[in-house]
């Protein structure tokens, strides 16, 4: 993806001055450049498009993790107070509290690599080099039991070949799923036979500025 | 604009008759209580009057305030007005046990302060992952490229010798009334529905950007990502892009604020929140969609079997009474009441609002008042006389599509009590007499 890019690149660049005619657009903005482009083209998919050049172990990876992800993710990625956790949670989806981890949730390696590349250590991002991305990414699949072996070793070559056990356990948005009603209206008095109240705030009693106590996440 | 509807009022006519006299007293009445009433009266009333017999009446009246006697400040005192101090209670709340640290977290629109249609910018709920970026506009770019014949730069000068559009959209996270999902939890429909706005928004099509740099036959999913810290990022088909979606740099006629995105954000009608990148910096063309964390990790639904859906993006028809509702109950007696709520739909406009005093037994036909506009906040009023008894209060939107609003039990058992996102289920708010309503549920 990144040569046929810079292919398409480097002809657009030998057009690009020559000012597009009315039909063409509108002839707004001008050509990124071959650096530019690079520059912010981070992202990574699960086919592998975009991955850097680079490798990193288990080991390696439990080293720079202790350094610079420990303090909110904790040692084993278990998570400090409510700070995310990032493994365990296996067989968990289907309990009263999941815990939704790499391990137990995610659908794909591929984000693990791209979202801490982009957005972690939380407050410095970006400041990570690709070997220590694979380090990392190799730790948290030990961590979560997708490889066993300390001296595995995840590079961009082998990348792809990781599967994580979550991964067909996502399905398309089927929705609408509740009953739609166009032709028939729906009911307007008698609806049911009597009405009685099953479930109080004042039980749980968390919202803001009467007790901090509750527990819970948005997303 | 071509789809604004008119409602009549209906459900209502009967009740008008004996209110009249309570709800023209309301105000007044109120600002007596707070003065202590009778003695105040008297007093107030005789310092005024002098030897005169002493005057009875309402000391709003019988004294003279401040304002009627001095001068305001002038016209440099306010460059950029602010609402008045006796609105500093109208403010966007956190809850703070819902996230790790403020930085990545969220705030609620106070809903139950607010009438209208449309969100004052600086009310609108914030969910940012890595705090607000500030970014100086002269320093911001937005590159197309990827699969496209052109990769390009725009400026944010560029951008706005685009064609522009105005459009009203409600955007609303999909986490939206998530904490509900286990039973009622949360009292104030600031916390239960804070997590959506409606924003008069300026700027210019997706389509005319992409047409720019020339998408490749075979692009058919767009990347966004915003600079800010987390570097957001969200997949989106480019089917949606082409239809409706806008690079907005305005928010109600002015700079969209910082929270809300400064200086440019992606507008997707109808669809979560989360895909509204802001601080709008990259869109990427591409044949298939990149599964980032927002799209796998989080904004997937997990369902009671343990699957989870995917791609959940439109935001169902949904409905809530803002007004009496737990942060604003009724402070009058029965008598003339003024119920209101919004309603809203990410397929299009909403039809109908039904609302229910008796915990959904019985349903009376709402008034929709102001525009109608598609993939907006829709605002519902029902008039009734209240006869000071116990209620039960739900709200049932249905839109153009037919899409009728589910009860929260007709959505669990569809889904389960785990998805965290999409409730849009029927709200009940029990009023039980003045100056008391609780977040319930109802069999
Ligand atoms: C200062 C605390 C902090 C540090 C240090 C930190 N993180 Fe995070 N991490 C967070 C927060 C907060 C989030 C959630 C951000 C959000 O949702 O917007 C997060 C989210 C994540 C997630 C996604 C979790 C999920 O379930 O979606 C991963 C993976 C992650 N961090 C990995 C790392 C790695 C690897 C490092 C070290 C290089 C690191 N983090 C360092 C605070 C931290």
């Amino acid at each position: 993806m990144l040569k046929s890019l810079k292919t398409s690149l480097a002809i657009s660049l030998l057009i690009a001055s020559a000012g597009p005619a009315f039909s063409e657009g509108l002839g707004l903005g001008r050509t990124a450049t071959i650096d530019e482009v690079s520059a912010w083209d981070i992202d990574v998919r699960p086919d592998g498009m975009g991955l850097p050049e680079g490798s990193g172990t288990v080991i390696e990876g439990e080293e720079v993790f202790a350094e610079r992800c420990a303090a909110c993710h904790g040692d084993f990625g278990e998570g400090v107070d409510r700070w995310p956790v990032l493994s365990g949670g296996q067989g968990s989806l289907t309990d009263e509290r999941p815990v939704k981890t790499i391990g137990s949730y995610w659908p794909y390696l591929s984000t693990v690599y791209d979202y801490i590349n982009r957005a972690m250590p939380f407050g410095e991002s970006q400041s990570l080099t690709p070997d220590e991305i694979y380090g990392i990414t190799a730790y948290l699949l030990y961590m979560n039991d997708v490889v066993t072996d300390e001296e595995f070793e995840l590079s961009k070559a082998n990348f792809t070949s990781i599967r994580l056990p979550n991964e067909d356990n996502f399905f398309f948005d089927p929705r609408p799923d509740t009953p739609i009603f166009k032709a028939t209206d729906p009911c307007m008095s008698d609806c049911k036979p009597e009405v009685t109240i099953t479930s109080r705030a004042r039980v749980l009693d968390v919202t803001p500025d009467e007790d901090d106590g509750g527990a819970g996440s948005i997303d | 604009m071509s789809d604004q509807k008119h409602h009549q009022a209906s459900g209502t006519s009967d009740q008008h008759v004996s209110a009249g006299s309570e709800a023209s007293k309301g105000p007044s009445r109120r600002s007596f209580l707070r003065a202590g009433a009778a003695s105040s009266l008297a007093m107030g009333a005789g310092l005024l009057a002098g030897n005169k017999a002493a005057a009875t009446g309402d000391p709003a009246i019988l004294e003279l305030q401040d304002w009627n006697q001095y001068l305001g400040e002038g016209v440099d005192a306010r460059p950029y007005g602010t609402p008045s101090p006796f609105e500093e209670h109208v403010v966007r709340r956190n809850v703070s046990w819902l996230t790790a640290d403020p930085i990545s977290s969220v705030n609620f629109t106070p809903l139950h302060d607010l009438d209208g249609i449309i969100t004052p910018s600086g009310l609108c709920f914030e969910r940012h992952h890595s705090g607000i970026a500030e970014v100086d506009p002269a320093q911001h770019r937005l590159m197309i490229h990827g699969m496209v014949d052109k990769p390009l730069v725009f400026t944010m000068e560029d951008l706005k010798r685009f064609p522009r559009e105005n459009h009203a959209y409600f955007l609303e996270c999909a986490a939206n009334s998530g904490m509900e999902w286990r039973g009622a939890q949360l009292n104030g429909c600031q916390f239960t529905h804070g997590m959506v706005h409606n924003i008069m928004y300026t700027g210019v099509r997706l389509s005319h950007l992409l047409a720019e740099a020339g998408v490749k036959p075979k692009g058919s999913w767009l990347l966004a990502e915003g600079a800010d810290s987390s570097t957001m990022t969200r997949s989106i088909p480019l089917e949606k892009a082409l239809d409706d979606c806008i690079v907005a740099f305005a928010m109600n006629g002015e700079a969209l604020r910082p929270e809300q995105g400064y200086p440019v954000r992606l507008v997707v009608p109808g669809w979560e929140g989360n895909m509204w990148v802001k601080w709008l910096r990259r869109l990427e063309i591409g044949d298939a969609p990149w599964q980032h964390r927002e799209e796998t990790s989080k904004y997937t639904d997990l369902m009671a079997d343990g699957r989870a859906r995917r791609f959940t993006w439109v935001m169902d028809a949904k409905s809530v009474i803002t007004n009496p509702s737990p942060q604003a109950p009724l402070m009058h007696d029965k008598g003339q009441t003024v119920l209101t709520g919004l309603a809203w739909s990410g397929r299009g406009t909403i039809d109908r609002v039904d609302v229910s005093l008796d915990g959904g037994r019985s349903w009376h036909a709402a008034r929709i008042d102001g525009p109608s506009l598609n993939k907006s906040l829709h605002r519902f009023y029902f008039d009734f006389n209240w006869d000071g008894k116990p209620l039960l209060l739900q709200s049932r939107a249905i839109d153009s599509t037919g899409y009728i609003q589910p009860t929260k039990s007709a959505l669990r058992s569809v889904r389960g009590e785990n998805s965290i996102y999409h409730n849009n289920g029927i709200q009940t708010w029990h009023v039980k007499g003045p100056g008391e309503v609780e977040n319930v549920e109802v069999s």
